[in-house]
């Protein structure tokens, strides 16, 4: 599937603005993210969202990703 | 146990209503215990000192005499308080930022601490303590900072250049040269503070056996456990936390600034400690949002459509480098279907107190930008501003400037009813401009864990680890009595300690309705998974043969149809001899938490003469997703309005030009009171989140993005020249006036 990445996140892939990776959760997701581009294990430490579907996960790595999704990777997002 | 957390669409009958809040009676009489209300046999009072110096060495710290003075049972300063985060750059962040270790980094800055037997003898003690200082070049103004030359205020940032984050798609350039118009403009927000009544506090006892305890006002008791465990090198498990009633926090209390030093003077003196800080050090001391430099830039056809939009924002982070630049970024033009835009979020290091968060963090120094210069464009091309907006309007399946495609979202309705709101058709008087604004903000979910008990009347206690920041007691209670078929009355919601739920993350980010709510369906839906089992004990019948309706176990079925039904009173009573307690529990990572829109209206009047704003009418339409209270929802639009009017009006930092800050305290800084403001009026619009049983959406931030730019706007249009500056205080007005 066809992975989007925001502004800050390209950079640790190539400059790559989309990214193509098989990913059934995001666990698997972000771990086939790390084995690709190992800088992007600075952005990991901070927090990685991910969008599917314009619905925002920021914690629950177990999150199915359903086929056809609209995926997109964000920095953590916080909050007052 | 996995639910589907899905919108179902389900009619309410609780959820909705507007029950007085659970806590209400106790904080008027003046019973409810705030952070510096629990005291202890023995306790100490601990004191501060901190740095009169924008930016200083620390040569030397003699202790000595304070140590030497009767009544002194502690003294510390950095050395008592090892580096023990790790490596952790944001755990050390935060130890430097609670005790300066070899440099002072801003006027405030602690430097060292004491706890004595009583106030007077732990301020002697303070006065006993010389601290050796070598003045530092300092440097307070976001611009100045990222000069070439200006003072380095962390060895390891590029200059004080804290992070630099990019957003957007399409080429704005491109889209420039297919504009029939465009509008350039710069801005500039002051430093606030969100102004919580109650200063921080805590009461911080660690026993011999090395297992401690803290009662304090914040925002998340959870994490402000592991942050002290982390720093003081404590088992998360030996720390108590317990949150006392909270006096406002509006993000600022997401953070710990005292509670180290109390834990670990109390540790040193093994006596409790309780430290209260002074509405001075709060401002000092504690950690107010960011000031900004901003440039936008749009270009549009004349028909409105917008073909290229930018905008950079710089953030004065304070000290230490923060992710604000991040967060505004990704908010700038998240209300706006664009084919080309940009923003860039720039953090700069100051010698400013450490920035936290304050409600949608970073959102309204973008918003004042964009939306100030969005009717700039509205006038150049003669077209009404809402009509601007709508024309450019994001909906779902829109791709926002921050990357995601939209799920259902509620900007056009929010805008639909600002257009068709009869406030848009009051007429104006003489000196008067009416001005209008939307605003954006994300929501968060996280980690929640609420255990829900039945005694044996019938009634129940929901325990919920999410601090109730502004009505989610009452909240969560119609929640759990929605789902058990109960009255309201019968449930009492508290807050539990840290010992007595598992992890939940802080209230920040709007998501403890969000959050706690979905927690507490589960929870009380697992719950009356048991009921139905004690009915079918009671009634001799397989539990499959058992439904719950309106708070009732119903026998299903041709066999067992004739039972009566049994109320949840009835087999609450019959629980001790049908398996003992009854509960229900859940624990959930909550996310999908579902994106916030809000618009705004505002009609203001302006005193030529003297330069004075007064605000005449103010109008919130924000989406819910599900109001669960609506009296609290309406409360938090109205909150954060009144908080940007603040901003936009009155409210700043200044500082002098030895870096210190000159206006710590309510009298010279300005926060508004009751007759500054006029009745807020809401409308609550809802626009169901797929992603939350309910429809919930936070509610609690989006409602002070848009105020800067729709005042901004208004007095704009009310004396004829554009304000680019907050705060819009009588003087810059006057001078806009003179300069105009």
């Amino acid at each position: 599937m066809q992975v989007g990445l925001s502004g800050p996140l390209r950079a640790a892939a190539n400059g790559e603005a989309s990214i193509n990776i098989e990913a059934e959760t995001i666990r698997e997701l972000l771990n086939h993210l790390l084995e690709r581009y190992p800088a992007m294990q600075q952005h990991m430490d901070i927090g990685i969202a991910v969008s599917i579907d314009g619905a925002i996960y920021r914690d629950n790595w177990a999150t199915r990703i359903p086929e056809g999704s609209e995926v997109f990777l964000l920095p953590r997002i916080a909050g007052g | 146990m996995q639910h589907d957390q899905k919108y179902t669409g389900q009619d309410f009958k609780v959820v909705g209503t507007r029950p007085n809040r659970p806590d209400g009676i106790d904080k008027v009489t003046g019973r409810a215990r705030y952070g510096a209300d629990m005291s202890a046999p023995g306790q100490l009072v601990g004191l501060m000192l901190r740095s009169p110096h924008a930016h200083a060495k620390i040569v030397k710290i003699d202790t000595s005499r304070a140590e030497k003075l009767a009544g002194v049972k502690a003294v510390l300063t950095s050395a008592d308080l090892p580096d023990l985060t790790n490596g952790n750059a944001g755990d050390y962040a935060t130890l430097e930022n609670c005790m300066a270790r070899d440099r002072a980094l801003y006027d405030g800055h602690a430097v060292a601490a004491v706890a004595a037997i009583d106030k007077s003898t732990a301020k002697k003690a303070l006065k006993l303590i010389k601290v050796t200082y070598e003045k530092l070049p300092h440097v307070t103004d976001v611009d100045e900072a990222l000069k070439k030359g200006a003072p380095q205020i962390q060895p390891a940032c590029d200059g004080n250049l804290g992070g630099r984050y990019e957003f957007g798609h399409g080429d704005i350039e491109a889209g420039l040269k297919e504009a029939d118009v465009v509008i350039e403009k710069s801005f500039k927000t002051g430093q606030t503070h969100q102004g919580y009544i109650e200063p921080h506090a805590c009461l911080a006892t660690v026993g011999p056996d090395g297992s401690g305890e803290l009662w304090v006002t914040t925002q998340g008791h959870f994490t402000y456990r592991n942050v002290c465990a982390t720093l003081l090198g404590m088992d998360i498990a030996k720390l108590k936390v317990t949150s006392s009633e909270i006096g406002g926090g509006f993000g600022g209390k997401t953070h710990v600034w005292i509670e180290p030093v109390a834990l670990a003077l109390a540790r040193k003196a093994n006596r409790p400690v309780k430290m209260v800080m002074s509405r001075e050090e709060v401002f000092k001391g504690s950690g107010p949002t960011c000031a900004s430099s901003m440039d936008v830039k749009i270009g549009a056809k004349k028909d409105g459509t917008i073909t290229s939009a930018f905008i950079e924002c710089r953030y004065s982070d304070g000290a230490f480098p923060g992710i604000w630049g991040m967060l505004g970024g990704m908010t700038a033009w998240a209300c706006y279907d664009l084919k080309n835009c940009k923003s860039v979020g720039v953090d700069v290091l100051v010698n400013r107190p450490k920035v936290a968060a304050y409600r949608a963090p970073s959102a309204p120094m973008m918003a004042f930008g964009v939306e100030s210069t969005m009717d700039m464009l509205a006038k150049e091309l003669d077209m009404d501003p809402v009509q601007l907006r709508l024309k450019n309007v994001a909906r779902e399946g829109t791709q926002s400037s921050y990357g995601p495609v939209y799920g259902p979202i509620g900007i056009e309705p929010t805008l639909e009813a600002v257009r068709d709101h009869p406030h848009m058709k009051a007429p104006l008087g003489k000196n008067q401009g009416r001005g209008m604004a939307c605003g954006f903000w994300f929501n968060i979910g996280g980690q929640t864990c609420s255990d829900l008990n039945i005694g044996v009347d019938g009634t129940v206690n929901l325990t919920v680890g999410t601090i109730d920041v502004g009505g989610a007691r009452a909240s969560l209670s119609l929640i759990a009595a929605e789902e058990l078929g109960i009255s309201y009355d019968d449930v009492k919601t508290t807050i539990g300690d840290t010992n007595s739920l598992g992890h939940n993350d802080t209230t920040e980010g709007s998501r403890g309705t969000f959050s706690s709510g979905m927690a507490t369906i589960f929870a009380a839906r697992e719950a009356i998974e048991v009921m139905k089992g004690r009915a079918a004990q009671m009634w001799g019948i397989p539990v499959e043969a058992v439904s719950w309706e309106n708070g009732h176990a119903v026998a299903t079925g041709a066999e067992h149809g004739n039972l009566p039904p049994l109320s949840l009173k009835e087999i609450a009573a019959e629980s001790p001899k049908t398996g003992g307690p009854i509960a229900g529990h859940h624990e959930v990572t909550a996310d999908g938490s579902g994106v916030s829109f809000a618009s705004h209206i505002v009609d203001v009047e302006v005193d030529p003469e003297t330069g004075r704003t007064q605000v005449l009418r103010y109008t919130v339409v924000q989406d819910a997703g599900k109001a669960i209270h609506p009296d609290y929802v309406e409360g938090q639009f109205q909150g954060g309005a009144a908080q940007g009017i603040g901003w936009a009006l009155n409210e700043e930092y200044i500082y002098g030009e030895d870096g210190c800050l000159q206006n710590a305290g309510f009298l010279d800084y300005r926060i508004p009171v009751c007759s500054d403001l006029p009745f807020i009026d809401t409308k609550i619009l809802e626009i169901p989140n797929p992603n939350h049983p309910y429809g919930i959406r936070g509610v609690g931030e989006t409602s002070i993005v848009p105020p800067l730019a729709a005042i901004g706007n208004a007095v704009s249009n009310a004396v004829g020249v554009r304000l680019n500056q907050v705060p819009m205080s009588p003087p810059r007005i006057l001078k806009a006036l003179e300069d105009a």
